[in-house]
C-alpha cells in the first residue's frame, strides 16, 4: 500500500515551500515533492549572487518562512534552514507525473513509478515548465543535459550543443571562449539560419566561427547519440561525429498540457490564459488547488503568502482575508460611496461589461493592477495624442469622446457599462481623441498588463473588446459624420486576419476590391517601378488601404505589406461600396486621401526618370529601417553618418542625465548608406520588454517612451525579450565629483560613464542591486532627449516613422 | 504630411546649416554693420582701439570671445532645458568667424610686436584652427563612417586580438627560426602609437608587415612546410594585415578629427591670458 497524506505539495517554490512549512507547523499529515536535487528550482537558477528582490514592499509577508531581499545564496541558505527546523516533509528528486482520482483520494504517481495517496493536493510548479528533451536514439543518456551553470566546468571535450535559440548560442560561445581548455564546440541548428536569436548573439556566433573556436552546423538533426559519438543527419547525408557532451538547449514547453492531464481547467486557449480557480485558489477539480506563478502571481512574496492562504483554507479556515486586503483598501479610499473592498469588487464587476465574467479571484487580482477614479463633471480623462496603453471602464457616469480635433462641442457619448481608451491598448499609438466626464463618474482605469491578462482569461471580454475596437477603428478612420449605426453591414463582414512580418494583403495587379484596416502593426506600400520594387509609403495601425482600386474600379496599383506582425481588419468590398454610396462625406474624404496618394505616386514616378538613382537610394533606405524595427518603432535614434564626428557626446550626455549609465551604444547597431541605427530604445508600439515582467515594471509614460519603474527585480526577462538588445542590467556607479573639479583638478573620470575599474573602486557600499536599465527619452527633463541635444553637430536625431519614411528621406539623399 | 516632412527637413539640417542658416544671416549681419560703423564714422586723427567705434568693436570683440570659449562647458554641462548644442556650434562657427572682421577693424590696421598684437595673432590662431576643424567636421565623418561599415573600434580591436591568438596557436609546430618571424607581428605591431603614426595611419617597422614578407620568402625559398603551416601563417598575417589597415584608418580619421582641438583650445587660453593682458594695459597707460 502507497503512503497517504492530507495534502502533497507538488513544487517546491517559494509557493509550494511556504505552503510546506505552514501545513507542518499545522501538524497536517503533508508531503512536499520537488523534482530536482535543491529547493526552489528557479531561484536556484537565478545567476551566482543575485540580488533577490521582495517587492511589491507595502504587500506584508505571511508565510512561516523568512523572506527578506538579498542574495541569492542567502534566500536559498535560510529557506533550507527554515524547512529543516519546520519539519517540512520533503521528497527531492521525484517529479510528480500524473495526478488521479478526487478530492479525499488521489493518486499521484512519481518518477520512478512509485504512488502516493493525498486527499488534497497544491500544485505550486511554477510556469518553467520542461525543457524539450533529445527524441533520438540515445537521448536519454547521462551525457545529454539540458543546463549549462558554468562553461568553465568543462575541458578537452567534443560538446556538441543543440539549438539555434540565444541560450544554445550564449552556451556554445561560452564553452569555446576560452581555448585553454581546449573543447571542440559544435551547434547543431535544425534549420539554415538563426532567425529566432538575436542579431548581437549570431554575431558573436559568426565571429566566434570564423575565429576557428567552434563549428556550426546548418540544417542538421541528431539521430543517434552513443558513448563518444553522436550520428546527425545533415544536408549531405549523415555524418557521425566524436561526442561526449550534449547540451540540449530546444526550449521548453509550459506546463500546461501538464497540468490539464491533471484535470485543471484553464480560462481559455490564449497561451497567457491561467487555470480557472476558486476564491480560495481550488481548481476545477475539487481538492486540487494551484498557487503561485502557475496561479497567476509572479513575485516570491506573493506566491509565500499564498502558500500559507491555501493551507489555511484547506484546514478549514475559509474566512481568511487575503494579505493584499489592505493594498486595496488603499487603492478604494477616497471614492464616493462607503462600500467595503468585497462591495467595491461586486460593484465594479457587475457595471463594467468586459468584468461581468470574472470570478472574485480574478477579480481581487485585476484590481491590483488597475485603478479606481472619480471624476468630476466636465474634467479631462485624457487628451487626444495623449500616449497611453490602458483602457476604461465606466462604471458610473458617462463620457465625451470630442470626436473633432478643431471643435470641442461636436461629441459622441459613451454609456456606463462601456470601454474606452482601446484604441491606444490595441494598437499602442497615442490617444485618438480627447474624452471628458459628462457628469460625475466613476471609471476603473485598466493597465495595459491588466487588460490583456483580462482578455487571456476571459473569452467573453476578448469578444468585447475586439467587437468595440473594430466598430471605433471604422469610426475613427473613416471620419466624422459616421455613427456606429452607419457601419452595420461593414462591421458585419469584418474579419480580424494576423498577417506574419513580410507577407502581402494586397499585390500590386492584382484583382480585389476588399479594404484592410490596420489594427495594430504597420504596413509598407510598395510599386514595382523599371522592375524593381519602390518604397511608396509607411501605414501605422490606425489608417486603411485597398479603396483606391474599388473607388477606380481598377486593378491594385500597388503591393502592401507587413513591416512588422500585424493585425488587420477585412473589410467587404461591396458593403464599403454600399457605405460610399449612402455617405457621399465619405466618398469625398476617400477621395481626397486618394488623390493624395496618387500624387506622391506620380511624384515618385517622375522623379523616377530624372533621378533614378535618389529613388532607388530612397527605397532601399526605408526598406533598411523597416528591417531594422522601425516599423514598430514609435520614436527611434538616427544618426547621420555624414555629419557624427564620433565625439560620444550622445552617450556621454546620456549617463550624466540618468545616474551615470548609459542607455545607448552610439557605435553598435546596423549602417545603411550612412544612415545608423544605433542600439538604443525604439519605445515600441508592443513593446516586447513588457511581454514578461514579474512586478510589472514597465510601463508607456506620457510621452510615449517606455520605460521602467523602481520596481524592477532585475530578473532579466526583458533584456532576454528585447529583440535590439537594447537593455542591459547594470547598478548605479557612485556619484562622481562635480564637473569643475575634473575641468580645474581633474578629479574623477569626466563626463559620461565611469569606467568599470573607477566605479568599482569608489563604490560605497557593498551590494547594489542590478536594475534593467533602458532609455526613458529623458522623459520629465525639460528640453527633450539628451542624446540630440547634446550631439554637436545635429547628426543625431530623433524620428517617429510616419514622420520619417516619407519624402523626407527623399530630401535627404537628394542632398 | 507636407508641413511634417518641412519640419523634419529642418531637424536634419547639419550644424553648418543650422536653421536655414540663421547664424550665418546674423554674423553677416553684425560684420556688415562693423564695417558701416568703422567707414562711416570719421574717426580722428584715424581709427584705431582708442575711438568709440574701437571701443564699441573691441567690447564685442572681447565678450564674443568669452562667450565662444563657454563652448566648451556647455558641451560638458547636460543641464536640462532647452537647448541644442547643434545651435550653439553652429553660432560658435559664424560668430567666431566674424570676429575676423570686427577684431581687425578694432585694430584699425595698427599691429606692431606688443602685447596687443600678439593677444590679435592668438585669436588669429583660434579661427584658423576653428575653420580646419569645420573642414575636418565636413569631410571626414563619411571616410570614418565608410572605413568601419558597422563594425565598432571595440570590434576591430577584438578581432586583431582574435588574429593573434590564432597565429600564435598556429605558430607553435614551427621551427625556432620561423615562430620568431611570427612573433615580430604578435610582439611589434601596434595599431595606434605616437602621434606620428596615428596622424598618418603609416606605421614604418610595423612587425606584422615584416612577418608577412618574412614568412613568404620561406615559402619561396621552397623551406618544407609540414600540414600546410606556413601557407595558414600567410593567409592568417594577410587578413591581419586587412584588419589592421581598417583599425589604423579608423583610428587615423579619429586623430584628424580631433587633432586641430589640440590647437584651438590651449590657443583660447592663451587667448584669453593674453586678452586680460591687453585690457589691462590699455587701461593701466590710459
Ligand atoms: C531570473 C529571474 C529573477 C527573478 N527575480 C525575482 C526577484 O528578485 N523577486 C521576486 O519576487 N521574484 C523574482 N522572480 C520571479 C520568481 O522567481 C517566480 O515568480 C517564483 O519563483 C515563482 O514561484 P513558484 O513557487 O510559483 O514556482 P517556482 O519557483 O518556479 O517553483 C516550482 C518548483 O516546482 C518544481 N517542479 C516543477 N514541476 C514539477 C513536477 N512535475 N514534480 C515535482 N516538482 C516539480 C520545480 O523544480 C521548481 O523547484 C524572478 C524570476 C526569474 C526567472
Ligand atoms: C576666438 C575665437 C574662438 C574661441 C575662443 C573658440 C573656443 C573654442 C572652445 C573653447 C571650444 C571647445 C572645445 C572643446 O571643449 O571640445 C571650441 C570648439 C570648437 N570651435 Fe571654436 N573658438 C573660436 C573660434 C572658432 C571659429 C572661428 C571656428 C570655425 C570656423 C570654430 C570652430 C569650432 C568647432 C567646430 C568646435 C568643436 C565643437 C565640438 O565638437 O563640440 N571656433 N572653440
Amino acid at each position: 500500500m502507497s503512503e497517504s497524506f492530507r495534502v502533497a505539495i507538488i513544487g517546491s517554490g517559494p509557493a509550494g515551500l511556504s505552503a510546506a512549512a505552514h501545513a507542518a507547523k499545522l501538524g497536517l499529515r503533508h508531503v512536499l515533492i520537488e523534482k530536482t536535487d535543491h529547493l526552489s528550482d528557479t531561484i536556484f537558477r537565478y545567476q551566482r549572487g543575485k540580488h533577490v528582490m521582495a517587492t511589491p514592499s507595502q504587500l506584508v509577508l505571511r508565510s512561516d518562512v523568512a523572506f527578506d531581499a538579498g542574495k541569492r545564496e542567502a534566500v536559498l541558505g535560510r529557506w533550507d534552514e527554515d524547512a529543516r527546523s519546520a519539519g517540512v516533509n520533503l521528497l527531492l528528486n521525484t517529479e510528480v507525473k500524473a495526478i488521479a482520482g478526487a478530492a479525499g483520494a488521489f493518486t499521484l504517481t512519481l518518477s520512478g513509478g512509485k504512488t502516493i495517496q493525498a486527499e488534497t493536493v497544491v500544485l505550486a510548479i511554477g510556469t518553467q515548465g520542461n525543457p524539450n528533451t533529445m527524441r533520438c536514439e540515445g537521448g536519454n543518456s547521462p551525457w545529454v543535459q539540458y543546463s549549462l551553470d558554468d562553461p568553465a566546468e568543462y575541458v578537452d571535450e567534443h560538446i556538441i550543443v543543440i539549438g539555434a535559440g540565444d541560450a544554445g548560442i550564449e552556451n556554445a560561445i561560452g564553452l569555446a571562449a576560452d581555448p585553454e581548455q581546449r573543447n571542440t564546440v559544435t551547434i547543431l541548428n535544425r534549420s539554415a539560419d538563426f532567425a529566432r536569436a538575436k542579431d548581437a548573439n549570431v554575431k558573436g556566433l559568426n565571429a566566434a566561427r570564423d575565429a576557428g573556436r567552434l563549428s556550426i552546423l546548418l540544417e542538421s538533426s541528431p539521430t543517434k547519440i552513443e558513448p563518444g559519438f553522436m550520428t546527425v543527419e545533415t544536408r549531405d547525408g549523415e555524418a557521425r561525429l566524436p561526442c561526449n557532451r550534449v547540451i540540449a538547449r530546444m526550449g521548453s514547453s509550459p506546463p500546461r498540457k501538464f497540468i490539464e492531464s491533471c484535470g485543471v481547467q484553464f480560462s481559455s486557449d490564449d497561451r497567457e490564459a491561467f487555470p480557472t480557480l476558486s476564491p480560495t485558489f481550488e481548481s476545477t477539480t475539487p481538492g486540487l488547488y494551484v498557487i503561485g506563478a502557475l496561479a497567476g502571481y509572479p513575485l516570491i512574496k506573493h506566491c509565500m503568502n499564498q502558500g500559507y492562504d491555501v493551507i489555511e483554507f484547506i484546514a478549514g479556515n475559509i474566512a481568511l482575508k487575503p494579505a493584499d486586503e489592505p493594498i486595496l483598501e488603499k487603492k478604494l479610499t477616497g471614492l464616493p460611496g462607503r462600500r467595503s473592498v468585497a462591495e467595491w469588487l461586486d460593484f465594479l464587476r457587475e457595471r463594467v461589461e468586459i468584468l461581468n465574467d470574472l470570478s472574485p479571484l480574478q477579480m481581487r487580482e485585476f484590481l491590483l493592477d488597475s485603478d479606481v477614479r472619480a471624476y468630476a463633471r466636465g474634467e479631462v480623462v485624457f487628451q487626444r495624442n495623449d500616449a497611453g496603453s490602458s483602457l476604461f471602464g465606466i462604471a458610473a457616469g458617462s463620457v465625451l469622446v470630442e470626436v473633432s480635433a478643431t471643435d470641442p462641442s461636436i461629441t459622441v457619448p459613451i454609456a456606463q457599462g462601456s470601454i474606452f481608451g482601446e484604441v491606444g491598448l490595441i494598437s499602442g499609438r497615442r490617444r485618438g481623441a480627447t474624452i471628458r466626464a459628462a457628469e460625475d463618474c466613476i471609471l476603473v482605469e485598466v493597465s495595459r498588463l491588466a487588460a490583456l491578462k483580462l482578455m487571456a482569461s476571459v473569452p467573453a471580454a476578448k469578444r468585447a473588446i475586439n467587437r468595440i475596437t473594430t466598430e471605433r477603428l471604422l469610426l475613427q478612420m473613416f471620419g466624422s459624420g459616421l455613427r456606429k449605426e452607419d457601419l452595420g453591414p461593414l462591421v458585419a463582414s469584418a474579419e480580424v486576419m494576423t498577417v506574419r512580418k513580410g507577407d502581402c494583403i494586397i499585390k500590386e495587379g492584382e484583382e480585389g476590391s476588399d479594404i484592410f484596416a490596420i489594427r495594430s502593426g504597420s504596413m509598407v506600400i510598395e510599386k514595382l517601378i523599371g522592375g524593381k520594387p519602390v518604397f511608396l509609403s509607411y501605414l501605422p495601425a490606425g489608417s486603411y488601404v485597398g479603396e483606391m482600386a474599388l473607388i477606380d474600379n481598377s486593378r491594385r496599383t500597388a503591393t502592401v505589406r507587413a513591416a512588422i506582425k500585424s493585425d488587420v481588419i477585412k473589410l467587404d468590398g461591396n458593403a464599403f461600396r454600399w457605405l460610399l454610396s449612402v455617405q457621399p462625406e465619405l466618398l469625398a474624404k476617400a477621395k481626397r486621401d486618394m488623390a493624395a496618394r496618387r500624387d506622391l505616386n506620380g511624384f515618385i514616378e517622375s522623379k523616377k526618370d530624372s533621378f533614378g538613382g535618389v529613388i532607388d537610394l530612397y527605397s532601399s533606405v526605408a526598406t533598411f529601417l523597416v528591417e531594422q524595427g522601425v516599423g514598430e518603432a514609435t520614436d527611434v535614434l538616427l544618426i547621420d553618418e555624414t555629419l557624427c564626428v564620433g565625439c560620444d557626446n550622445c552617450e556621454k550626455a546620456c549617463a550624466d542625465s540618468h545616474d551615470g549609465l548609459s542607455r545607448l551604444d552610439r557605435e553598435a547597431g546596423r549602417t545603411y548608406a550612412h544612415l545608423h541605427v544605433p542600439t538604443s530604445c525604439r519605445h515600441c508600439e508592443h513593446p516586447h520588454c513588457m511581454a514578461d515582467c514579474p512586478p510589472n515594471a514597465i510601463h508607456r509614460g506620457p510621452d510615449g517612451e517606455v520605460f521602467i519603474d523602481d520596481s524592477c527585480i532585475g530578473c532579466g526577462n526583458c533584456e532576454r525579450n528585447c529583440p535590439y538588445g537594447v537593455i542591459r542590467m547594470d547598478k548605479v556607479p557612485p556619484k562622481k565629483p562635480s564637473l569643475l573639479s575634473w575641468l580645474t583638478l581633474g578629479l574623477g573620470p569626466g563626463p559620461g560613464e565611469p569606467s568599470k575599474a573607477w566605479s568599482y573602486k569608489h563604490a560605497k557600499s557593498a551590494e547594489a542591486p542590478k536594475k534593467a536599465i533602458k532609455c526613458d527619452m529623458c522623459a520629465g527633463q525639460s528640453g527633450g532627449p539628451a542624446c540630440v541635444r547634446a550631439c554637436p553637430t545635429g547628426a543625431a536625431i530623433r524620428v517617429s516613422p510616419e514622420d520619417f519614411l516619407s519624402i523626407a528621406l527623399l530630401d535627404r539623399s537628394g542632398g | 504630411m507636407a508641413s511634417r516632412a518641412a519640419n523634419r527637413g529642418a531637424l536634419h539640417e547639419g550644424f553648418l546649416r543650422h536653421n536655414g542658416f540663421r547664424w550665418l544671416k546674423i554674423a553677416s549681419v553684425l560684420c556688415i554693420t562693423a564695417l558701416a560703423a568703422y567707414l562711416l564714422v570719421d574717426a580722428e586723427p584715424r581709427p584705431n582701439g582708442g575711438t568709440a567705434v574701437g571701443y564699441a568693436l573691441g567690447t564685442i570683440g572681447a565678450l564674443l570671445i568669452l562667450w565662444l570659449t563657454m563652448l566648451g562647458l556647455r558641451k560638458r554641462v547636460i543641464s536640462r532645458g532647452r537647448y541644442s548644442l547643434k545651435a550653439w556650434t553652429s553660432a560658435h562657427v559664424y560668430l567666431g568667424l566674424s570676429l575676423i572682421t570686427i577684431v581687425t577693424l578694432h585694430t584699425g590696421f595698427q599691429l606692431g610686436w606688443n602685447v596687443h598684437t600678439l593677444a590679435y595673432a592668438l585669436m588669429m590662431i583660434v579661427v584658423l584652427s576653428g575653420i580646419w576643424g569645420v573642414i575636418a567636421y565636413g569631410t571626414l565623418p563619411r571616410t570614418l563612417s565608410a572605413n568601419r561599415g558597422e563594425a565598432t573600434q571595440g570590434q576591430m580591436l577584438e578581432g586583431l586580438r582574435l588574429l593573434d591568438r590564432q597565429l600564435h596557436d598556429a605558430a607553435q609546430p614551427l621551427l625556432p627560426r620561423q615562430s620568431e618571424m611570427v612573433r615580430e607581428s604578435l610582439e611589434n605591431c601596434s595599431v595606434g602609437g605616437g602621434l606620428y603614426a596615428r596622424l598618418t595611419g603609416r606605421h614604418r617597422r610595423c612587425g606584422n608587415a615584416r612577418a608577412l614578407t618574412a614568412v613568404k620568402a620561406e615559402l619561396r625559398a621552397g623551406r618544407p612546410d609540414p600540414g600546410q603551416r606556413l601557407s595558414l601563417i600567410v593567409s592568417l598575417l594577410e587578413r591581419k594585415e586587412a584588419a589592421l589597415g581598417q583599425a589604423r584608418r579608423h583610428i587615423r580619421t579619429r586623430a584628424l578629427l580631433e587633432v586641430w582641438l589640440y590647437i584651438h583650445v590651449p590657443a583660447t587660453f592663451a587667448l584669453i591670458a593674453a586678452l586680460t593682458a591687453h585690457i589691462v594695459s590699455v587701461f593701466y597707460y590710459w
